[in-house]
């Protein structure tokens, strides 16, 4: 269980609010249509702080610009992954930009184990740090 | 040159020029505008660097003398005659005062004495490549201690796209730190620890770790936090990164502590950049005041060695603050840009610090836009091609606090690192409940915005609403509400008809 103050992950844009409802995420795929950006749903079951390639839900929804259609796409994932976090990222295809724009959690596991911290001594007071998840001590998809 | 036409050798008009060039290298004293810098037919360029100054000439000198004079003595001028202009290109090295203005609301019947803006143009030829000491020994080397005018302000500078293709630019910028921290669509958090000084390698890092895990992404040294008495340097960077590992595995986040490499000789600042990267810290940090040069080093250093590159504009309102003479921050910011830095620290509007609202509009546009357009009431006098140059990330740091949430997001965008030193550290709960506060506070905020709230007018009610679930944002609120800073700025728009008072 993690000891932050909210006992969770907290990347993404909203993870120190209340879980979105339905409208509220509705909200922010308009805010995102209506700037042109594509959205993206990725999965994953190993939330390490470097790990940037979640499974793509399917490619960026570059032609839909129906925001009911993506929070249904972003509902079968939830069926589909449960117990897996569940990330919404809008991605800016502007010059300049060419990047996500934004990135928030949309379903995360019922218990969050978190991650241990290990420490390997080295010279001079020097420490090495790595972090690891506990869930990934299981194999993928075994986790949570 | 444009300007320069070819004349056929045997004409009259030959004779008159080879009288006027006789003339014009007789021994002696001329006025500047007799000595070419005063060229009100002059059209700019594309290659040309073309500065504004504010000049307050001296009782008797007209303007475009003191023009004249400013162009001269910041390029080939000295105060006679010299014959051995005649053994160059002069012409081309000559910088070109074109146009004079009066500045708006000075003069007769105003409290300032007349001011006058003055546009001038110098050859590309006239500095060094992706070297911000050669451009600024030219352009600020000279001149400001100058007996003709009583004071000069340099106000902004267009840097043709060319110079500025010579330049590395910021070493990470906005899109790779995002990338790299895994953090979009909202501002970044931060704070600076506290006290400045005094607390030990192990006091301070238990002051990083509680701020990184309740919520902040980022804390920072102070500027004059280097390798005093109470903590050597090694130590705060032993302690900081034990602290931001320990918040990341708590968070599940990437965390950074700006670590503070400014230091005596530009050896010992290698020497600590070296150790900050062999301890995985993503960023490290500068004072202004190690120089044009050392900024320049470092930006290089960090490119290569994959580090946000932090800059605190330590020393700098020692000359951009007062209107009349010195320089004006905008053109800080552009040299920053080129210079290489990642941050800045471009100021509050709503803090404790100087910060006219539309002068931070045109600081925060100059670091961050791909191209500024040309806006009198920003301050920019000039459209500028950004030709590439990474985005600058700003950094809003003194005074604020999460009860102002809506005001920063709504003056300062989502592109900014805001840093709430005592706005964590002093909160009554502690300082993990002061992160949470800020960070619950920012993204209700952002929420808010993109749901199409009016959330600047709605912004103390979307606070509340948060506040009832979020007891640490409840007592920042009943703690800091009802803090403001509103003080008359001293460096403001001349182009609008009354001074704008910080919200």
């Amino acid at each position: 269980m993690m000891t932050n103050i909210g006992s969770r992950l907290t990347q993404g844009q909203f993870s120190f609010l209340p879980d979105l409802t339905d409208v509220q995420i509705t909200a922010q795929i308009n805010y995102a249509l209506e700037r042109g950006w594509a959205i993206g749903i990725e999965y994953t079951d190993d939330p390490h702080p470097r790990n940037t390639y979640w499974e793509m839900y399917g490619n960026p929804m570059f032609d839909l610009k129906d925001p009911a259609g993506i929070l249904k796409e972003i509902n079968d994932c939830r069926k589909a992954f449960p117990r897996h976090y569940i990330r919404v990222t809008a991605f800016d295809a502007t010059r300049g930009w060419e990047t996500p724009r934004m990135s928030y959690i949309v379903n995360r596991p019922a218990v969050e184990p978190g991650f241990m911290l290990m420490r390997e001594e080295r010279d001079g007071r020097s420490i090495r740090y790595t972090v690891r998840s506990y869930a990934t001590e299981k194999p993928e998809s075994e986790r949570y | 040159m444009s300007n320069v036409r070819p004349i056929s050798s045997d004409s009259p008009a030959a004779a008159t020029t080879k009288a006027a060039t006789a003339k014009r290298y007789k021994a002696g004293v001329l006025r500047y505008v007799e000595m070419g810098y005063w060229q009100p037919d002059y059209v700019p360029l594309q290659t040309d660097l073309v500065v504004v100054f504010r000049i307050t000439p001296q009782a008797g000198v007209d303007p475009e003398e003191a023009a004249a004079a400013v162009a001269g003595e910041s390029s080939t001028a000295t105060w006679t005659v010299v014959w051995t202009d005649r053994l160059t290109a002069c012409e081309l090295y000559r910088a070109k005062a074109f146009k004079v203005e009066p500045v708006p609301n000075t003069g007769p019947g105003t409290k300032t004495e007349q001011q006058y803006f003055t546009w001038i143009a110098y050859d590309l030829d006239l500095f060094e490549e992706g070297s911000i000491a050669n451009l600024t020994a030219s352009i600020i080397g000279n001149v400001f201690g100058f007996k003709a005018i009583k004071a000069l302000r340099l106000e902004d500078m267009r840097v043709p796209v060319a110079y500025l293709k010579t330049f590395q630019g910021p070493a990470t910028g906005i899109v790779v730190e995002r990338e790299r921290l895994d953090k979009f669509g909202r501002p970044l958090l931060g704070a600076t620890t506290k006290p400045k000084l005094g607390l030990s390698g192990r006091n301070y890092g238990r002051v990083v770790y509680e701020a990184l895990k309740g919520g902040l992404d980022f804390v920072k040294d102070d500027e004059n936090i280097n390798s005093q008495p109470f903590m050597g340097w090694r130590d705060r960077y032993l302690y900081c990164m034990e602290a931001v590992n320990r918040a990341s595995a708590a968070t599940g986040e990437v965390k950074g502590h700006y670590l503070n490499v400014t230091a005596g000789t530009m050896e010992d600042m290698y020497e600590r950049a070296e150790f900050a990267r062999e301890l995985g810290s993503v960023i490290i940090m500068i004072d202004l005041v190690v120089g044009y040069t050392a900024i320049q080093s470092m930006a290089k250093w960090a490119r290569k060695n994959d580090m946000i590159l932090h800059l605190h504009r330590a020393g700098n309102s020692t000359y951009s603050r007062q209107k009349n003479h010195g320089m004006n921050f905008r053109v800080i910011c552009k040299w920053m840009r080129m210079a290489g830095v990642d941050h800045i620290h471009a100021g509050t509007v709503v803090g404790k610090l100087e910060g006219d609202p539309l002068m931070i509009k045109g600081f925060y546009d100059t670091l961050r836009d791909s191209r500024t357009v040309a806006n009198l009431e920003h301050g920019l006098f000039f459209d500028q091609d950004w030709a590439s140059l990474r985005k600058v990330m700003p950094v809003a740091s003194g005074g604020i606090h999460a009860g102002q949430m809506h005001q920063l997001i709504h003056y300062l965008g989502e592109d900014v690192v805001l840093q709430f030193g005592g706005g964590t550290i002093g909160h009554p709960m502690g300082i993990q409940a002061g992160a949470t506060a800020n960070r619950v506070a920012l993204e209700a905020m952002i929420l808010a915005r993109n749901e199409g709230r009016d959330y600047l007018r709605e912004g103390p009610q979307i606070l509340r609403d948060a506040a009832k679930w979020c007891s640490p944002l409840r007592a920042a609120i009943d703690t800091w509400g009802e803090v403001s800073f509103n003080y008359e700025s001293t460096d403001t728009a001349d182009f609008v008809p009354t001074v704008t008072a910080s919200a």
